[in-house]
Order: structure tokens, then sequence, then C-alpha cells
């Protein structure tokens, strides 16, 4: 038996390498500081879009939970983090925000129990109604949370008590960008350890997966549970670097939109929700600059079409987009990346 | 507090024609429709339409307004829902709040975001005192029409052809095929029926509940708590449901105001996590 333990790690280890292709992704994106010093508050937007795209990926990608619910993450971490630094609990804003992302973690762990119960349908009604009571909630204590007005003048201290947080927002998006690094890097790490394997197993056949041993439940638990912490970081980042918070980050809009980021993306591949949240805010910018008022439509027949068509459809091209680029990359690469790439992995 | 009781039901009963159609589809194509208000909204603003812009008659405008979402859900059943029907619920989800984005914005578009009011007749505004309690004519219209649609609809369900053919599709679709029913066309005429319901209950709704273009997103959790409380394998559920909900509601807004809507999600999560295929459901998960 020892031989095929080898094979397995052996091979599980060079799935879990990063390509040359990944680390040009990142070393783009961190160039981008430099790149395009005029955007910066439309791509902070982004950044925080992506972390929180790439929590929904981790439970609708991995495990196949759907969820209309990830706003009552991001929206908690935010009133979380929005009113520490208010009342000055916590002045350094990197502890804020994982006290924020633990918070939303735990929200998460309780109403991860709900999650298991019940059809797609009672899901989609469980989050949704989760994400609403509590926006209800933050509209009824409008003297903690301000109310329909929102907290305004939120002041955040230096993070690390070294970086100010300007109003051109460089510092800004240096720190939303680590921050979705660091996060990037966990969930990454997750889903190629053992444990994202078993995930994956589950959202294929869940009756299967217990068959051969899989906690079934608690694993489902685990990673709705990380993944409302993911959602939470991304929602103390927005309070934290917009120095605001309002009733409008609950709201069903939100994840709704967060939905078609990923489903542009693509799920199941962690760069799914980067892309897609890059993709997302490119389309909504340029088509709010044509029609300011109407550019929902547009979103919306974007969602219809893509499902007409097909959503496996739209996957298959853009794997054969990302097939034909990883290609080139390995061609440019003295490395080649070809040594993981094609693998027989015996499925 | 009879008063309160009286303006719950006639809540209750509106939300049941609004939403009753969204449980049929439900529990017949296993398709979760969040475009259903899209259809209450349209009904909606037809009437507004003819009845504000070209003058007819209120009595009139009703039918129509049912008649002409009829014929919009079926046309839509026809070329666009057709295709989603085996997709994966995810894919179901998603197209179907697309079509509420881009109906949001279309109504936006045409009619503006402001808030629209049916005119309603004279002889129908005002209120009657029975034993000290104040009734509105309109809300006691809307429980009438309501309850003559209640009942009718389960006449209908439980005494004709149709309904029988309704109920074999809904128990089982695959021996239905196989005994010769079609299936698909029952689902179409149920579907632009259903949407006539949710017309004509925006419509009639306009008073009560409000028109503007962000309907549609306003109503979905009530239909959706409708359809998940009250179950969908029949009607006497969803309309139930639609009952308590109505009068939870108004009470709620009326006994704790600074709460509002948070006692009716709660008391759903909480029927949720004690019966997850819905109070009235029967016990036997499909």
């Amino acid at each position: 038996m020892a031989p095929l333990a080898d094979d397995v790690s052996a091979y599980l280890a060079r799935r879990a390498r990063w390509s040359p292709l990944e680390i040009a992704f990142w070393v783009f994106v961190f160039a981008t500081i430099w790149l395009f010093p005029g955007k910066y508050l439309i791509m902070k937007d982004t950044a925080i879009l992506a972390l929180f795209a790439l929590s929904l990926d981790l439970i609708l990608g991995y495990a196949g939970i759907i969820s209309l619910g990830q706003a009552a993450f991001f929206g908690l971490a935010g009133y979380f983090s929005g009113l520490v630094a208010q009342y000055g609990v916590i002045n350094e804003p990197v502890i804020a925000l994982i006290c924020a992302g633990l918070a939303a973690a735990a929200l998460g762990f309780v109403t991860s129990f709900l999650v298991l119960r019940g059809s797609d349908l009672t899901r989609l009604m469980v989050t949704l109604g989760v994400s609403l009571m509590l926006g209800e909630l933050a509209n009824r204590f409008s003297n903690i949370t301000g109310g329909a007005d929102g907290m305004q003048g939120i002041s955040v201290g230096p993070a690390l008590g070294l970086f100010r947080f300007d109003i051109y927002g460089h510092n800004g998006y240096i720190y939303c960008l680590v921050v979705l690094f660091i996060c990037f890097f966990i969930a990454r790490r997750i889903v190629y350890s053992p444990f994202g394997l078993s995930l994956r197993s589950v959202k294929g056949n869940s009756l299967r997966a217990s068959a051969i041993g899989i906690p079934v439940n608690r694993r489902l638990v685990a990673i709705y549970t990380v993944s409302a912490g993911f959602a939470g970081i991304a929602g103390g980042l927005l309070t934290q670097t917009t120095a605001f918070c309002s009733l409008d980050v609950f709201s069903l809009d939100r994840s709704a939109d967060l939905l078609l980021v990923l489903i542009i993306g693509g799920t199941g591949y962690l760069y799914g929700g980067l892309i897609g949240a890059v993709i997302y805010k490119f389309l909504q910018d340029w088509l709010a600059s044509l029609t300011p008022q109407y550019w929902q439509f547009w979103i919306g027949l974007v969602l219809v079409v893509i499902v007409l068509i097909g959503r496996e459809r739209v996957e298959e091209w853009t794997a054969a987009l990302r097939a034909s680029i990883s290609r080139l990359g390995g061609r440019f690469m003295t490395r080649p990346a070809a040594a993981g790439g094609a693998a027989p992995d015996g499925r | 507090m009879l008063t309160i009781l009286f303006d719950g039901i006639a809540y209750g009963m509106l939300l049941f024609v609004l939403a009753c159609g969204l449980s049929i589809t439900l529990g017949l194509m296993n398709f979760i429709n969040l475009a259903h208000g899209a259809f209450a909204m349209a009904g909606g603003y037809c009437s507004v339409i003819l009845v504000n812009r070209l003058g007819v008659p209120f009595a009139l405008g009703l039918p129509l307004a049912f008649l002409i979402t009829a014929a919009l859900g079926g046309l839509f059943e026809r070329t666009l829902y057709v295709h989603v029907y085996a997709r994966s619920h995810l894919d179901q989800v998603l197209f179907t709040i697309g079509l509420v984005f881009m109906s949001v914005a279309a109504v936006d578009y045409v009619m503006g975001s402001s808030q629209q009011f049916v005119l309603i007749p004279e002889a129908l505004r005002g209120q009657f005192i029975v034993f000290g309690v104040g009734m509105s004519k309109y809300r006691l219209l809307i429980i009438l029409i309501c309850g003559l649609l209640t009942v009718g609809l389960q006449l209908m369900i439980a005494k004709t052809r149709f309904g029988s053919r309704l109920r074999a599709a809904v128990d089982d679709q695959r021996v239905a095929r196989g005994l010769g029913i079609n299936v698909g066309a029952v689902f179409t005429l149920t579907f632009a029926f259903g949407s006539g319901l949710a017309g004509l209950g925006g419509a009639l709704g306009a008073e009560i509940l409000g028109l503007d273009p962000t309907f549609p997103l306003k109503f979905l959790i009530y239909f959706l708590i409708v359809v998940t409380v009250g179950g969908t394998s029949s009607i006497t559920g969803p309309f139930l449901a639609s009952i308590l909900l109505g009068i939870a509601d108004v009470a709620g807004k009326y006994y704790v105001p600074k709460l509002g809507a948070f006692v009716i999600y709660t008391i759903m999560i909480l029927v949720l996590i004690w019966r997850p295929q819905g109070l009235f459901a029967r016990s036997a998960a499909r």
C-alpha cells in the first residue's frame, strides 16, 4: 500500500504547486498599484468584491451550497468593524479586521446548522432570511447603527500603527490587496488539502461521500464557517476603507450581484471570483457611464443570456481560453508548466 | 383589535392570490421562479395605465389586468422558461433574478420610479362600521374577490378534468406523462393562469402594497415565505400560510412597529427549522 500512498501524496503536492501563470497573475495584480495610480477607488472596490466572491466560491463551487445570504456575514462584519472603530474599542485596523472576520465566522457557524436542513429552496430562504433579519435589526437599533442614514465618519487608525488611510485610497488599496492575497492563499491551501478534496466528493455525491466515511455535515459546517469568515473580512475591509457603513450591506442585490460575479468568472477554481469581480466592475462602470439609471437592466440581461447559453458552455469556453493561456505561459517560462498540468489523474 | 384581524386577513388573502401561482409552478416543475413578482408588478402597472390614463372603469380594469398578465406569462413560459426547467436550481435562480433586474429597470424607464396609485371609484372608498369595528370597503372587496377566487381554485383543482390532470402531474410527472397527459401544456396553462392571478393581485393590491419599480424585489421575500411555509403540494397550505403571514405582519407592524419585518422573518426561520418541508406539507418528501 505504501507506494500508492506515496503516489497520492506526490500527486496532491504536484497539483497544489503554484503554476507560473498564477505567479504572473499575482505579480500583475500587485503591479496595478503602480500601473493605474488614478483608479485606486474602483480597484479597491474590485479587490473587496473579489474577496467576497471568493468566499461564495468556497461554498458554492466546492461544497455546492446555493446561498443568497452571504451579505449577512458581509454586513455583520462591516458594522462590527465600524462600531469597534467608532467607540475606540480596537483602534488598530488589522486586529479589528481579524475580529470582524471571527465574528462573521461565529455567525456562520451558528447559521450553518440551518443550512444543512432542507432542499435548495429552503436553503435559499434561510440564508436570505438571516441577512434580511440582520438588516432589520440594524435598522431597529438606529441609535447605535445610525439606521437608514448609516454610520458616517468612522475614523480608523493607521494600519499596523504605520500606514494611514489617505483620501486618494493609495494605502487603502494596498491594504485590500494584501488582505485579499492572504485570504486567497489560505483558501488555496484549504481547497488543495485532503479536506478540500473531501468537500469536492461531498459536492459530487454526498451519499457516496458519507458511504466512504466522510462526515458530510461536519465538512459542510466547517466550510460554511470559513466562508462566512472570509465574507466578513471583505465586509470589514469595505467599512474600514470607506469609513462608512449603511444598511445597504445587507441587501438582496448585494448577494445576487455576487452570484453574477461568480458565474461570470466560473466556479470551483478560486480565480473565478477574482476574474469575475474585475469583469463585473468593469462592466458596471461602463454601463453606468452609458445609462446611469438603468444599468441594472443590462446586468439582468447578461444573467439571462448566460443561463440561456448554458453556464457549462461558458465555462468550457473560459476553460479552453485558460488552457491555451497556460500553454502559452508554459512556452515562455523556462520551467515547463506541463509537469503538473496534464498529469494522468486516473479519473 | 378586530380591525387588525380584518386588515390582516385582507392582506393575507391578497398575498395568497399573488403567490399561489408561484406555489403551483414550484410544486409542478420544481422550478424556482423568483421573477413571479415581476408579473404581479406587470398587472399593477396594466391597471394603472388602463384605469388612470385610458379611463377604463375599475371593474373592467381588473379582469383586463388578469388577461394581459396571463398572456404575458404564457408568452414568457413558451419562449424563455421552457429552456430552463431541466437546469439546476442555481441556473433557475440566476435566470429569474436576471429577469427581475430587467423588469425593474424596464419599468423604471417606461413609467418612472415614483410610486403609482390606481384611482379606485368613489363607491369603494370609506368604511363600514359593524359592531364598532371599522372595515374599509376596499379591503372588504379584496376579501370578497380573493375568497371567491380561492373557492373557485379549490373547486377547479378538486372537481374538473384539468384539475385532476394538474394534480396527477404534480404528484408524479413521469407517470402522468406515461398516462398520456400532456404535462408541458398543463404547465403552460397553469403558468399563464398563475401569472394572471399574480397580475390581478398586483392590480388589486396597488392600493395597499404600494406600486413602484422595486415591487418584485420588495415582495419576493413574502411570496417565498408563503410558498416555503405553506408547502407546495396543495392550495390550502399556501392559503393558510398567507393568512397567517398577513395577520402576523399587520399585527407586528401595529404592536411593535419598530421591529418592522423582523417578526415575520423570525417566524419563517423558526418554522423552517421545525419543518423544512413547510408547515402543511405531506410528510412524504419527494
